[in-house]
Parts: C-alpha cells; structure tokens; sequence
C-alpha cells in the first residue's frame, strides 16, 4: 500500500503524456507536468534519502525550493549534478535521478548505524572530543568524520552543460509570479516599462498553481495571455533571483535544456513578490516521511492530483493549513485536524463539520508512530489519542521570503502580530508586495503587486499610470489568525523533534547551545549547523530563532535574526562563471606575428596575458638545444626576435620632456631629437616601478617603451599623473603597445641585415649610432628603426604598425636570407638578456631600490623625480642591501637552479641567507651556468666564492660572484 | 556541571535526560578597572587574553566586542593555517603561529580540528616555479616543511586539476607544504574564549568601545556603549575597523579597510584532500569537513566597510574555480559573504606599541590574520606584558615605512588595494 | 555597483580602476621631505563614511576622475567636479 495515490481527474499533469524515468537503476513512470518529487510520490517512494548526520529516512518534506530531505544526484556522466531537490526538478522523459547519503539504498541504509550513536552527536560534539590521545589525533578521526559527512557525490569529468551570461537592462524587475507578481507585472506592463518578470517554477503562478477551483486559473491565464502579448514584457520561467548587489544588480539564474543562463540585470527598480514559505512543527520524530508542509500536501493535492491514501492529519497553529484540509475532504480523504489553537475561527468550524472533518483543539502532535513511514501520530495534551494516518500535514505559520531585501544589508525586522520576520525596509527603488510583505491573501497580493507597479513606474519617472488590474472574483481573504505555542520546549515525550531537517538538528540541540552559551544568533547558526545546509534554513530558522529566544526570555525581535546572503538557492558554480572559463579563462593576447609564428614551428608559453614564442624549431632540437641555437645565432650571426609585446606609449605635447624628466630618474629634458635612452621610473616610494627606453622623435614626442609585464600598469600611472596632479602640464599619452608590433634584428650581423632590407635606407654607425633613432618609409609605412640592444650585440629594433609587422618580419627574413637570419624566440632572449646582466622579470619585483639594482647612478642628482625623497629611507641606503651580482657556476657537473639561497663560504646554510638567485641561464659565450642575483653588499663581494643552497633538492653549489656584466663590459659591441 | 571536554566525558553525559555543561565562557558584567584592555573579541583579541593570562600570569584582563565574540575575520575566513612566508620575521612567525597551531585542541581543551592535509600552490609557468622555490628554500632553511613538485607530481596528488589543452595557464609545477591545512574557525574564537574565561579573564560581548581616554599622552581608559571602564593598558585588535579605533586616539594609520569574499558550496563526499592555491590569479580553495567547498580569491579593490561583494568579483572567482577544477562547474554555491580586511601597504600586519603610551596596536592583517592567530596572540600579549616587541614580531612596528622596511610578501608594491 | 563616469555614463564598476583616496594633498613635485612623502604615500584616514577617491575608467575612456562615496554604504554621491 502506498501512502499517495493518483487521482483520477484534477490536477495540473498531462495524463496523455507519460514520461519514463529511472530512480536508482528503477524505471519508473510519470506525466508531463510532474515533478520529479510528485513522480517519485505517485510511485510509491516515501523515503527518498538519509538525513546527514544520523542517517535518518526522509521524505520529502515540501513541494519547493525549500526542500530539505528530498535531493537527488540528476543527469549522469559529465552532466550529473549533486544535490539537487526533486520538488525542483520538472521530469522529462529519460530523467536519471540516484539517491545520496544512502548505502545501499534509502529504504535500507547501513549507515543508519549512526542513529545508534546519536545521544553523542548532539550540539558541537566535535569540539569536545576528537582530541586525544595525541597532539595531532585529529588527523586520525578526520577521515572517517569526512567520509561520513557530505550529502552526493563531485564528478571530475568536465560539464557537459553549457552556461552563459546575459546583461541587461530594465525599468521594473519583477520577482515572482504568483499573484501579486503577476498584478505588478501586469500594471508596469501596461504602462509600457521594460519589464522583466522572472518566476523560479516551470510555470508561472506561484501559489494560484496549488490552488483548485476555474476561477482563480481563469484569471491566471487571463493575466499570463495579456503579458505575453506585450512586447515589453519578458517572462521568464525556471529563473530565480539569487541575489540583489550595488546598484539594483540582480542574479537571475534560468535552467536551459542545455545549461543555465545567468541574467544579470540592471533594474531600475525591483518589485519582490518572492510569496512566503511555510514553517514546520517541532515536535518528537516530525521527520517520519509522510510527514510534510501543509501546503506542500495541497501542492501534490491540486497541481500533481495525489492525494494521501485514506486518510491524513493536519497540525496547525494557523488558518491557512485548513484549505489543505478542506481540498483533502472535498477529494474524499478521512480528515483529522489537530488544533494548536484553543479556538478556530467559527466559520472554519462549521465548514470542518459540513465535510465531516474532526478537529481536536488545544492538541499539537505528541510524537509520529510507524517504522521507516508515518503510520499514526499521537496527540499531546488531554487528548494523548493516537490517529492513524498516511500522510501528516503541519502548518506552523509562515515566514515572508524577506531574503532578496536583506542581501543589500537591511536588516529584517519581526512582526508580532504574524509571528515571523518581516522586510526591515527597502534600498531605494525596491518595493515589495503581497506575503513578502506578511500580507497573507490573494486579493491584498493583488492589491498590493498592483500598488508595487505604481510606486516602481513612478521612480523610474513614467507618467503615464496603467488601468487597473481587475482582481480574481473571490470572497475577501481571511484572516491568518496565527497563534504561536508559548513554550516551544513543551516537548515532554522522548524522541528527536527536529529543526534543522537537514542537518539534523534538534531541539535539543538548541537547547545545549543555549546552556553552553552560544546565544546569539549567529552562534547558534555556527554551533549548531543550523540553516547551513542546502536548503539555507528557509524552513528551519525562525523556528529555531524562536526557541533561542525564548530560553533567553527574551522576544523574537529582540533577539535577532541572521543575515540573509545569496545566492538564494544554491547556484551552480558554472552558471556563475559562464563561458570565461578553460581556454577563455582570460583574454589571450597575441603578438601581430602569432599567426605567422604558428605556421613556422614556434613553442609558444604563456606569459602573463600574452601568447609568446618560447623558441623554435631546430630540426627536432629539445627545447633545451633549441634556445641554445637560437644565443649562438645572436652572439655570431644574426637573429630575428618578436618584441611586440613591449609596452609602447606615444607621448605627445609640449611639456612632454619636462614630463618624462619628472617621471624617470635620470634626465630627459635635454634628449636630442633622434635619440633613444634608457630609463628607470619609480613609485613614490622610491623602489622600482618598471624601465624601458624612450626615444624622441620630435621637439613634443616621445616614444616610450615598457616592459611587456608592466604596461598596463604604467599607462595608468602617467595618465594618472597627468590627470589628477600635474594638469597645468601639456601633455597627451596614448597607449600603441595594440597598435604598433616591433621585432628585434640582433647579432654581429644586425646591420648587413637591415642593409639588405632596406637598401634605401642610411644605417652606418655614423647615421644610426647607438641609442639612435630613426623613421623610414618603407612599403608606404613609417617604419621606425631603434638602435637599442637587449641582447649586448649590435642589434636594432625595428618597429611599425601592427598591421605591417608580419609582412615585414618576412621581408626581412627574406632579405637577409644570405646571412643565416632564423628568428630567436623568448628564452633566447631573456637568456642573452642575462649574460649582459639586463635586469627584467624576477629583478624587477617591486622589491628592489635602484641601488639594489645597480643603478643608482643613473638617478640625476640635482632635478628632482619621482621617489626621490622615499628613496633615501634609511633602510634603503643600508649598505648591507641586497643587490645585484652576477655568479658563475663553478662546479661544472652541478646543476644551478632559479630561487637558490646565497651564503658565503663560512656561512651556516641556514635561515635567510645572503641573497638569493633571479635568472639563471647556460652562456654560450662562458660555456658554463650563469646567473644573475641578489646578494647581500652586492659587488662589494665580487670575486667572492660563495654557496647556492637549493634545499627543496637537497642541492648545494659554488659560486663566484662577478660582475653582472658577464659580456662585453666596455660596450664594444653595441658601439660596433 | 561538566568541564573538562573529552570523550570520556560525552560518554558519560550522553545518556542523561539534559545537557551537563556550563557555559563554554562566563558572561560576567564588566568591572569598573582592569589591568589590560582589549578592544576587539575576534581570534587576535581573544589570544591575546589567553596568553596574557597563561604565559604573563595577567588575569585581570577584559576582552571589549561589540557584538558576539569571533563576529568578525575569525568566522568569515576561508580556515587556511600555512607558513610559507619568506621575508623578514614573517618566516619564523607564521611558523611558530603553525607549531602552536599544531597543540592548540589539546592546550585549550578544544577541538579546533586542526586539519594538516597539506597545501599545494600550483604554478604556471617557469619563472613563477623559481620564485616559489625561493620561497620553498627559505622555508626548508628555517626547518619547515616545503617539496617541489613537478607537473607529473601535481597531477598524482590532485588529479581533479585541469591537465588538458583547453587549460589557459597551463600547470607547471607546485610547492607543497604538508603541515599546512584548515582549522575550524568558529571553535578557534570558542575555545580561546573558553580558556580564556577559565583563566578569569572577562569576555564582554554586546559591548563597543566609543572612545579611548587619554591622559597626559596615555591610554588610560575607554568609553562603551556600557560605560566608561579604565585599564592599565589598552590593546587594539579590531581588524577592519583599526583605523576608526586608533583614530580615538588621535592616530592616523598605514592601513586601508577592504573587502574579501569567502565562498561555499554544497557539501559533497571528500574530494579534495588538500588546500589549493593557484599561481594564475589568487585563489585558493579547500573541502571543509562538512563537505562543502570553502574558496575564495582576491579582494574586491576598493575601500568600504560593507560586508557585501561585487558581483565582477564573485564571477572572476568562480571562473578561477571552474578553470583550475572543471569539476567545480557542477558544484553549487551556498552561500557567499565578506570580511572587512584592514589593508596595509606592504600586506604585512602591525603588532607593536603606538606613540600613544599603554596603547597597543595588533592590526594590518590583510587576509592573512587567520593563520596567525595564535602567534598573533602570543607575541601581543608579550608586547602588552613587557611594553617591548617579542623578537617574532619585531618588524611589525609601525615605523617600518618611514624607515623603508616593507615586507612585501607579493611583491605588488606599495597598494593597500593591490596587495 | 556602478561608477558614473562624467565622460561616459554609469558604467560598472568592474570596467574602472581604482586609485585610492583623493583628498590626501601629494606634495607639489620636487617639495616635501621624507615626512611629508611618508605621510602622503603610507597613511590614510579610512573613513567610514564619505571618501572622495579616484576612479579611472580604464575600459572606457582612460580618464581619471574623483567620486564621492560612502565607504559604510557604498553609496554615490556623485563626481567632484
């Protein structure tokens, strides 16, 4: 015998479409229409999972999102999603739903073996043991605490599904289509806002789906067909507002057949007719399944036609669980209603006896009898009977989804007169209309979605005011009539009475946090676990809030409640993250010579945002032998590098060399026209930001270089400069790092290459010295030609707007073809870089004064710069700074790593040593490891033999320092 | 009344009709004087007052919060102890506050489930593998634990990591420091409030300090929405709001307040053995005993005091999540909140006296106070007790600027909003 | 929330830079000592309340503007002109 049955007639289901699912390996049969919570029920499943900490059966205690026992693992594969509630879940045909917690199953399930130790798991047991015997024993209890804990199981495999983001923009959100979501969005829509009404069901509705009678789904369709018709009305189902950030943000998350689609929305104004969720009772072993919400049961009653088998109890403490009631009798099941109340209202009285209902006043639930299904109930109070049943219906009230009012920080705020928290207020251009607001009844639900749409359309300044919503023909709404037990703790029988359902937490429970002191709110919540569990509390907390309360004598109000925070509902990661994710992660930048790079055998390596090429091609060279070839190209031939990335900054105007004298450390102001330098800049406290060369092409222009890892950063830092503190000078920057690419012709060679390239142009050492600067045209394009060299070799760089850079790079390629040019990619060139003792990457870390770097005596002693003053703090100008030394590897055999510790000879290889090592590279020209450092009184030391300890490889070696200048000192080779 | 919490204890409470414990920490009406201040009932404040108590023989001692104990950073963090720093004292201070980490259940009677289940910091690239070797050498210069590991070694200790083509930033490798982990944060502020209660000190919740009162250059005193309560000396552990606090006294400070989300989903069966952190952008992730994912990323960038995030912020972090854990598309987030971090220039903390007399500064955390609750405690106490810095906390004075002695961990430069 | 850039509109905020509070006063360039650059580049009164800060629209029209909002609400209100 099951304990609900498919009725005949009624109902929201299809019964001409039956759909086929599988629950745990079962096939089993539903109706289009049906949940898979109401399927599962219609086939006889009450007990559908295991409670997380005692293994208890459950069932489904509602027919919403505030299901708390009910979740299932959905979908297989790289689709399956873990703990998802089957009252949310609409069944499709060929549903794969498995049950969790559970083994083997959750009609039979071993680790119920944990009910047997239940008397030690109550409130924060944890913190009292798990200690002993040893300091670390918590290592040894944690696995198994581990194992038992959780609720479905992650897959590793990667989505099958497809989430997407959606911005957009509205006059009047609406949140919820029952029936005061539908008034506001009908009264907003006519008055032609943009409006949005999203609703977290398949269908719209809300509460006027589990109502029954032709006149309430008349005017649902009535209303539902003249939003469709309008243009300016967006409806959108299977969407929840998950959250409320700055500025009206809201999350609105929509289940697709194929993902989920994140709307994020700019409303203008919000109008929350998020309705009220119903509260449980607490009395002993109330989550016996079987045991469910009132208006849950009207839910399967009225939308899914399941009715219990013969017979059902309702608990209550208000007026509302009597529809449940009535609906129950008018469709022929024994009713029985145990009244909390010493008296209901008349009229409820006389209707109970026309449909032949008992009601026992005074009478709460005592305790539920039966094994892993509800059997009976039995009354506490004078009447102590006991009632047989198939299903217990309670009602202890009902709380306002206040949620989405709080997530902008405002406070809820209690309501006497209706026993539960209510919107403390609302952020601007929010309002609120019908239960959100604890006004329980469809025609103030209507009133008031109505009124919301006036007050929106007016803050979003529309004039013009819509006609009005004609409301559903139905007698007044009644009266809530609530009244809430006095004494929640009047519990006398034994047994769990349970709060927190689904993380098993009891009166009890609530009771040991009290004794021991945890009485705020939110350590109540923390010790205790409540409301932490998937369903966030939507059943559980203002019980429990109550009874905190009144151990502490003190009222609701007083005590508080906990802070809402979204999502609303558990959100799925993906659907939060979208498509940004794998290889669109970030953005990927790349060089204007990728492509040409891709197609001629380059590694590429990420470097920060850019693609770049690592190295290249050698005839099957390990990358080891490749970049090797590729320093040997440049230290005796000639080699083609991309330097595209390099941050370049057009700085124009006629203060632009009063601008750059301020912003580098050594001057210029007096650079010739023609001519490149280098240049370091600072933050303002004086340690360095980044360095680059900067050329002047005219009187009022610059072209300045960054490092590719800095650009952005120093972008931003000169506009800043410009903008918001020395904006009486006339300066203009703009950034061309996109716009213009550039390549690096390097090598002993350099110059017979850009003379067989560009033949018309003069590139003599007496034309273009070093650190000169010229523009050609070539091909119609201004090509810029900078004698600059990272390499230490003779070399150019030769830069030209993006769209030009590939076909030049061939041209010259080609051109100089006769000379042996291949192109040399990144390792190569930080690899040079380190034998002529360049700083970049690991040296320039944010860390490091110019002096630590070396360069100290760039800084211009007279004018003043930026970080001048901060510069010369007393730690800075210590001697015993760490600064740059180069070292050669002296064991030969040994290898030398990047992140070695440095330590003289005689020192103890132990704590922070002397220094440590940046960049390491083989030289081709020395023959042997080299490597650029940090050591403690820099070249004070040079010639010292010192150790490099790599503990991590339990590798020490020896070192001499020298200078970082491991080739051509003097500089020959740049001046060739 | 049941005291001493153990197994055998619970057994032999088990059974019996009602709970036998007392109150984990007395809730006593405040004195009109005390020896030592504390502004502040978070973790720092709550050690600071145990240690005060068990290691300078100072009972007489108040812990001030303004509203319930661990309300603040202690319960909004995402529990991850570790001790891999590399400069300055931050290497033997973070790895004392581990040590001390290690014995903390046992020295306070309460199981803070100190979880060292390993943290492994995964890098992306060559360059960013040597700058974490550094820090790996220096850790194994001061005897903590560090390994290396290559992408073969990553991929065997965390096999749920994207190894494909489709990862953006692709993994190069990872430092490993097995003793690292997770600590239950709530029970952390419990039971050094508990044993702290035991020692005699005054734990005062509900209770917010309006003014310090000063007098002749001294700290003499404070104001409370309970009444004005003089002390001998006053010490600051209030976090975000440090500068509001100091500021009563006339103090202007190095110190910026920002927000940090935390984030957590669903719980799910153990699937994640370890602490996660990633080299691409920050980010770091655990599975909590429970069962759920704690994560989170960098701070949002802005000043504010709010306690809510943006919503760029919360994407950026789970498209961080879903790109290094793809499993991680199909979790689902519970709930995400935000703690007020007190921002400093160089992202390392103040634990050091003011140049107001008998007034003590314990601030600056940036988002990495959790970790350091205990040594944060201990050397504070010992600042308090002996009106000098302890040897682990001696750069964290509040001249170190003025002097040019940052401790620039991240190597991002002077931003309290970069850091 | 979003940042009313005074050349573009309301945009959101992920699209701006930061910059730190406005009202502090950099010492004119080449004047102040180390004190004056200290107190400048280290100290910040943080309030809890009205800041006025800067904002660059760094994904929009790069320029750098002063705001006023309240750190305790996150509340605009409005560009300092």
């Amino acid at each position: 015998m099951t304990a609900f049955k498919r009725l005949d007639t009624g109902g929201r289901i299809d019964r001409s479409r039956t759909l086929t699912f599988t629950y745990d390996g079962q096939r089993l049969f539903g109706q289009v229409g049906d949940t898979l919570a109401s399927a599962l029920l219609a086939n006889g499943k009450m007990v559908v999972g295991r409670s997380f900490k005692y293994h208890r059966p459950r069932g489904f205690l509602s027919a919403g999102i505030e299901e708390a026992n009910g979740l299932f693992t959905i979908g297989e594969g790289n689709r399956a999603e873990p703990n998802i509630p089957g009252t949310m879940v609409p069944l499709v045909d060929g549903l794969v739903a498995r049950s969790q917690n559970a083994w083997p199953s959750p009609a039979f399930d071993l680790m119920a073996v944990n009910s047997l130790a239940a008397p030690l798991f109550g409130a924060g047991f944890y913190y009292k043991t798990f200690m002993g015997p040893f300091k670390k024993s918590w290592m040894f209890y944690e696995p198994f605490i581990r194992k038992a804990a959780g609720m479905g199981k992650a897959d590793a495999a990667k989505d099958g599904a497809r989430h997407d983001v959606e911005y957009g923009f509205c006059d009047v959100l609406v949140v919820g289509s029952g029936p005061a979501g539908l008034a506001a969005a009908l009264a907003a829509g006519r008055a032609g806002a943009k409006v949005i009404l999203a609703e977290q069901d398949a269908e719209p509705g809300g509460s006027l789906l589990s109502e029954s009678g032709d006149t309430l789904e008349r005017w649902r369709a009535a209303t539902l067909a003249e939003l469709q018709a309008l243009a300016n009305v967006t409806l959108l189902v299977r969407a929840t507002a998950q959250g409320i950030y700055d500025g009206n943000q809201v999350v609105v998350s929509q289940h697709l057949a194929n993902g989920q689609l994140l709307h994020v929305v700019r409303a203008r104004t919000i109008i929350l007719a998020t309705g009220a969720l119903e509260r449980p009772l607490v009395f002993s072993n109330n989550d016996r399944p079987g045991v469910m919400l009132a208006s849950a049961l009207r839910s399967y009653l009225n939308r899914f036609a399941l009715a219990p088998a013969a017979r059902a109890v309702i608990a209550t403490n208000n007026d509302s669980a009597y529809a449940t009631a009535f609906a129950l009798a008018e469709a022929g099941v024994a009713v029985t209603i145990a009244e909390e109340r010493a008296v209901p209202a008349g009229d409820l009285l006389a209707q109970a006896a026309a449909l032949g209902i008992a009601i026992f006043p005074n009478a709460g639930i005592a305790d539920t009898l039966g094994g892993n299904t509800l059997k009976a109930v039995r009354l506490k109070g004078r009447h102590s009977v006991t009632i047989e049943c198939d299903v217990l219906a309670m009602s202890g009230g009902w709380n306002p989804a206040v949620h989405l009012t709080s997530h902008g920080g405002i406070r809820p705020r209690y309501d006497e007169a209706i026993a539960a928290f209510v919107p403390g207020g609302f952020a601007d251009g929010q309002f609120g209309a019908g239960a959100m607001l604890g006004h329980f009844g469809l025609l103030a639900a209507v009133r008031d979605g109505e009124g919301a749409a006036r007050s929106a359309l007016t803050r979003c300044g529309i004039s013009k005011m819509p006609a009005a919503v004609e409301p559903p023909a139905v007698r007044d709404d009644r009266a809530y009539g609530i009244a809430v037990a006095a004494d929640p703790f009047a519990v006398t029988v034994p047994g769990k009475a349970f709060v927190d359902f689904q993380h098993d937490v009891t009166a009890k429970d609530i009771k040991v946090a009290h004794q021991e002191g945890y009485h705020s709110v939110e350590h109540l919540k923390r010790y205790t676990t409540l409301g932490m569990a998937t369903d966030q509390g939507k059943t559980s907390n203002v019980n429990a809030l109550a009874m905190m309360a009144a151990l502490r004598g003190l009222t609701p109000a007083e005590a508080g409640t906990t802070t809402f925070r979204p999502p609303f509902s558990p959100l799925t990661v993906g659907a939060l993250a979208g498509r940004s994710v794998g290889r669109h992660f970030r953005p990927t930048r790349r060089s204007p010579l990728h492509d040409w790079n891709a197609k001629n055998g380059c590694t590429f390596i990420e470097a920060g945002p850019w693609m770049r090429a690592w190295y290249y091609d050698w005839a099957g060279a390990t990358p080891q032998e490749a970049y090797v070839k590729e320093m040997e190209l440049v230290r005796k031939g000639v080699g083609l590098a991309d330097v595209s990335t390099l941050g370049k900054i057009d700085v124009q105007g006629p203060d632009a060399a009063e601008f750059l004298n301020r912003v580098y450390v050594n001057g210029f102001a007096k650079l010739p026209v023609g001519k490149a330098r280098y240049g370091v800049m600072l933050n303002d406290d004086g340690l360095v930001l980044d360095d680059g060369t900067t050329s002047r092409i005219s009187d009022t222009q610059f072209y300045m270089t960054t490092t590719t890892a800095q650009a952005g950063e120093v972008m931003s830092w000169l506009e800043y400069l410009l903008q918001c503190h020395w904006t009486d000078l006339k300066v203009h920057v703009s950034s061309l790092t996109d716009e213009w690419g550039g390549m690096a012709v390097s090598g002993p060679d350099s110059r017979k290459a850009l003379q067989l390239a560009f033949p018309d142009a003069e590139v003599s050492t007496e034309a273009l010295p070093y650190m000169g600067v010229k523009d050609i045209s070539f091909g119609g394009t201004t090509v810029r030609i900078l004698r600059l060299s990272f390499s230490g070799e003779l070399a150019y760089e030769v830069h030209c707007p993006a769209n030009f850079v590939t076909a030049l790079w061939e041209h010259i390629l080609k051109a100089a073809a006769p000379l042996g040019i291949k192109p040399y990619g990144l390792e190569a060139l930080a690899s040079l870089r380190i034998e002529k003792g360049h700083v970049a990457g690991l040296e320039l870390d944010h860390r490091n004064s110019l002096d630590d770097l070396g360069l100290g005596k760039m800084a211009a002693k007279e004018k003043p710069y930026i970080g001048k003053e901060l510069r010369l703090r007393e730690n800075m100008q210590a001697p015993e700074r760490w600064s740059l030394v180069g070292l050669e590897l002296m064991e030969p055999e040994k290898k030398l790593r990047g992140g070695s510790i440095l330590f003289a000879a005689t020192d103890e290889i132990k704590g922070h040593g002397r220094g440590y090592i940046t960049s390491v590279t083989w030289s081709t020209e020395l023959g042997k490891f080299i490597a650029l450092g940090l050591y403690n009184g820099g070249l004070r030391h040079e010639g010292e033999e010192i150790t490099a300890a790599f503990p991590l490889k339990n590798e020490q070696v020896k070192l001499k320092i020298v200078s970082p200048h491991f080739i051509d000192k003097e500089g020959a080779r740049l001046h060739a | 009344m049941a005291k001493g919490y153990s197994v055998f204890s619970l057994l032999r409470h088990a059974l019996k009709p009602d709970t036998p414990w007392g109150l984990a920490w007395e809730k006593p009406t405040p004195k009109s004087s005390y020896d030592v201040i504390i502004i502040g009932g978070g973790g720092h404040g709550l050690a600071t007052a145990y240690y005060l108590a068990k290691n300078h023989g100072i009972t007489n001692v108040a812990v001030l919060e303004k509203g319930y104990i661990g309300s603040g950073n202690v319960g909004r963090n995402t529990t991850i102890i570790r001790s891999n720093y590399m400069l300055g004292t931050n290497t033997p201070f973070f790895e004392f506050s581990l040590k001390l980490w290690e014995g903390l259940s046992h020295d306070l009677n309460y199981n803070c489930m100190v979880s060292h289940r390993g943290q492994v910091v995964v890098a992306v690239s060559p360059g960013q593998l040597d700058s974490m070797a550094r820090r790996g050498n220096i850790m194994r210069l001061h005897g903590i634990d560090a390994e290396l590991l290559d992408r073969g070694e990553v991929q065997k200790l965390l096999p749920y990591l994207d190894y494909s083509k489709d990862a953006r930033f692709p993994v190069w490798g990872a430092i490993h420091q097995p003793r690292a982990g997770t600590a239950r944060h709530d029970a952390v502020a419990w039971g050094y409030a508990r044993a702290a209660s035991q020692l005699g000190v005054h734990i005062i919740e509900d209770c917010e300090v309006t003014g310090i009162h000063m007098e002749q250059g001294r700290a003499v005193g404070v104001e409370t929405t309970r009444g004005r309560i003089n002390a001998g000396k006053v010490g600051i552990a209030v976090a975000g709001h440090t500068s509001q606090v100091a500021a009563m006294a006339g103090l202007k400070l190095p110190v910026e307040s920002h927000i940090l989300q935390a984030f957590v989903t669903e719980a799910v069966k153990p699937m994640v053995h370890h602490v996660v952190s990633w080299g691409a952008e920050l980010f770091y992730l655990s599975q909590s005993d429970k069962g759920g994912m704690v994560f989170g990323g960098h701070i949002d960038g802005f000043n504010t005091f709010t306690q809510r995030g943006q919503l760029f912020k919360i994407q950026d972090v789970m498209q961080c999540a879903v790109s290094l854990m793809p499993f991680m598309s199909r979790m689902r987030l519970l709930r995400h909140w935000g703690g007020i971090q007190d921002m400093t220039p160089d992202g390392s903390p103040f634990i050091c006296r003011t140049p107001v007399r008998d007034l003590y500064l314990n601030g600056g955390w940036c988002y990495q106070g959790f970790k350091a609750t205990p040594a944060s405690g201990w050397t504070f106490a010992h600042t308090i007790a002996h009106d000098s810095e302890h040897e682990l906390n001696r750069d964290y004075s509040l001249d170190r600027f003025e002097k040019g002695g940052e401790l620039d961990e991240h190597g991002t430069g002077n931003w309290t909003y970069k850091q | 929330m979003r940042i009313p850039c005074p050349h573009c509109g309301e945009r959101d905020v992920s699209e701006f830079r930061y910059g730190g509070d406005a009202s502090r006063q950099r010492p004119a360039h080449g004047t102040g000592d180390l004190k004056a650059w200290h107190d400048y580049t280290f100290t910040f009164d943080n309030p809890k309340g009205p800041h006025t800060e800067h904002w660059q629209h760094v994904l929009g029209c790069r320029q750098w503007f002063s705001l006023n909002r309240n750190t305790a609400t996150n509340e605009i209100t409005g560009v300092v002109e």
